[in-house]
């Protein structure tokens, strides 16, 4: 505090003591209070809306190859032109929207269901189990995690679904650690030793003792292992072994547009790369007001 | 400390024990036998279990994982019957180039990093600092080839200073004499690196300023610039070393990439290649080399800390 005037307003008035707040509503307001946190918010929204409603809005093709309309500019018609099959690039943006956010939101589920399981139950039994489990996942955190994933999509990789399963498997790697760590904390604390002395067993302890309190934890790394997991599926889709056609995500639009910057076709990247940066960027605001708001330590009094 | 040597080099072994384990499991299980490979698609049956016989593919798993690490320890790290030569010769005559690509960017950020961080904690919430900010945070956001894409099309297409593909050669020499090629590449990775980087060295900066040795030093009447330069930097900078020990799996990342991009004869090309002929020995292989790296990266950051910062003490 360097600034030594009194700001008059933020005081309350005298006698009146505000209804008490749980935690929660504490994190929300703070959460709120965070400009960059709520335009991450909308952007997140803006995205969905675009991407699962903008369809039944906006009906550009991008099935059907007109060839009598390739590589038109943004335009009266295509307002965001053509590729070079004539398909429609805003209607194509909204498709690759689908399975980016879709596999976003879905590897990164996986990644923290096992994730959370595993520190969990490695952090609460201790002892030989532990360093196990814990040697497991530093092996897997030494792999590559851009090598691994590329052999194995381009092996099994095809669709949402089996792309997701196969990020969240490589991803679960940090959760686990973070969780182990909260739950190293927790269970030595009173709560749980009287859950104990009540007949709670490992599992309901887990359940309804030690990860609802580590949920702070959980909920912050979902939001950045979600911008993780959208930049790394647009990787493999860049690459060429992401989703199998008829399906595409934004890093496949990337790809197709690449060998036709030297022509001067712009429209065919810079829309779909504002894209991606526009998501996970909002992602990683999020999650840093989160981390803010829900982390007493860093809470501005 | 020589107790903690031991202990920190033990975990290492068992984690690369796991690796091999596993790098090795998955080569099992994706590539069992290149004998379709070699013999074809119409082999017979007999021809192709005799070829296994015969090229140690047909005894137990126990056996073949025996073989396995017995080959890498010796320096053979598989054979790639896509290119007919084995992985070792290929990777020979292409780590240099990489290695070239990815220091000299790791290096740059590094030096950069830390003037730029140190900037940003004295001037802490100026105009300057949010600039940084706001441009490293969007860097962070940014996939690697879509920066790659930008910067080719602005000084490669718009204004013809550099090259759209950096050096073709495969000569060391040539490729570090190559400028006009090699500036892209090596500028665009080092701000991606950067990128992760320079907020780490801001806060741990912003965290040293704040201790009564800078006050103290202060006091005494020094000139801020050795303030900074003697009592400042020297504490700052550590965080760097275990940053840039955790830094090689995202290297190898960026250089796969970068190099895919601007078609540069490394082993990040060699990988691309390899996953369009699904040639899984090579690979696995640079999987394996890049694992290794990343482990003794972590135990090099973590000794080189302890001999650093005498603060650290050990048991």
């Amino acid at each position: 505090m360097s600034n030594t005037v009194l700001n008059t307003e933020h005081i309350p008035e005298g006698g009146a003591v505000g209804p008490l707040n749980s935690g929660w509503r504490l994190a929300l307001r703070e959460f709120t209070s965070n400009k960059l946190a709520v335009a991450g918010v909308a952007i997140l929204v803006f995205f969905l809306l675009f991407s699962f409603l903008g369809p039944f809005v906006y009906h550009g093709d991008y099935l059907v190859a007109n060839l009598s309309a390739t590589n038109d500019p943004p335009g009266a018609g295509h307002p965001l032109g053509t590729d070079t099959e004539g398909f429609d690039v805003l209607a194509e943006l909204m498709k690759g929207g689908q399975a980016s956010l879709e596999i976003g939101f879905l590897s990164a589920v996986i990644a923290i269901t096992v994730g959370a399981l595993w520190g969990a139950i490695s952090g609460l039994t201790g002892g030989l189990l532990d360093s196990a489990m814990m040697r497991v996942v530093d092996v897997l955190l030494s792999i590559p995690f851009l090598f691994i994933v590329l052999i194995v999509a381009v092996k099994y990789g095809a669709t949402v679904l089996s792309l997701s399963l196969i990020l969240g498997m490589f991803t679960w790697l940090v959760p686990a650690r973070l969780v182990r760590g909260e739950v190293l904390t927790l269970k030595v604390r009173d709560f749980v030793l009287a859950a104990r002395c009540a007949g709670s067993g490992r599992w309901r302890l887990i359940n309804r003792h030690l990860l609802p309190n580590a949920l702070s934890v959980i909920i912050v790394n979902v939001t950045f292992n979600i911008a993780d997991a959208i930049l790394a599926v647009s990787y493999l889709g860049f690459l060429g072994f992401g989703l199998h056609y008829p399906n595409f995500d934004w890093g496949d639009l990337v790809n197709n547009g690449t060998e036709y910057l030297s022509d001067g076709y712009w429209w065919l990247v810079y829309p779909v790369g504002f894209c991606i940066v526009a998501t996970v960027m909002a992602c990683n605001f999020v999650g840093d007001a989160l981390r803010d708001a829900l982390d007493v330590r860093l809470r501005r009094r | 400390m020589a107790a903690y040597l031991i202990r920190r080099c033990g975990t290492s072994v068992i984690v690369l024990i796991g690796i091999s384990i596993f790098v090795f499991g998955l080569l099992h299980i994706v590539y069992p036998s290149p004998a379709r490979v070699v013999l074809g698609p119409r082999a017979s049956l007999l021809a192709i279990s005799q070829w296994n016989a015969q090229h140690g593919f047909a005894g137990s798993v126990f056996r073949q994982y025996w073989d396995y690490v017995d080959g890498v320890l010796h320096g053979n790290f598989g054979y790639s019957f896509k290119l007919n030569q084995s992985v070792t010769s290929l990777f020979a005559g292409r780590w240099m180039l990489s290695a070239y690509l990815s220091g000299v960017s790791l290096a740059l950020s590094v030096i950069i990093a830390i003037p730029l961080g140190i900037y940003q904690a004295v001037k802490r919430n100026s105009v300057g600092d949010q600039i940084v900010t706001t441009v490293t945070f969007t860097a962070y956001a940014m996939p690697d080839f879509l920066l790659y894409l930008i910067a080719i099309q602005v000084f490669a297409l718009t204004f013809k200073v550099f090259s759209t593909q950096a050096s073709s050669s495969t000569n060391i020499l040539v490729v570090m004499g190559d400028w006009k090629d090699m500036t892209l590449p090596i500028v665009c990775m080092t701000m991606l690196i950067l990128a992760g980087n320079s907020r780490y060295m801001r806060s741990s900066a912003i965290d040293t300023l704040a201790q009564d040795y800078i006050k103290a030093a202060r006091a005494k009447g020094l000139p801020e610039r050795l303030v900074l330069f003697r009592h400042l930097m020297r504490n700052a900078c550590l965080p760097m070393i275990t940053l840039v020990g955790l830094s090689i799996p995202a290297l190898l990342a960026g250089n796969l990439i970068a190099e895919e991009v601007f078609n540069y004869n490394g082993l990040g090309l060699l990988f691309y290649n390899s996953l369009q002929d699904e040639d899984y020995p090579v690979l696995l292989a640079y999987t394996l080399v890049g694992a290794v790296l990343t482990v003794l990266g972590n135990l090099i950051a973590d000794i080189a800390l302890c001999v650093a910062d005498p603060r650290i003490r050990l048991t």
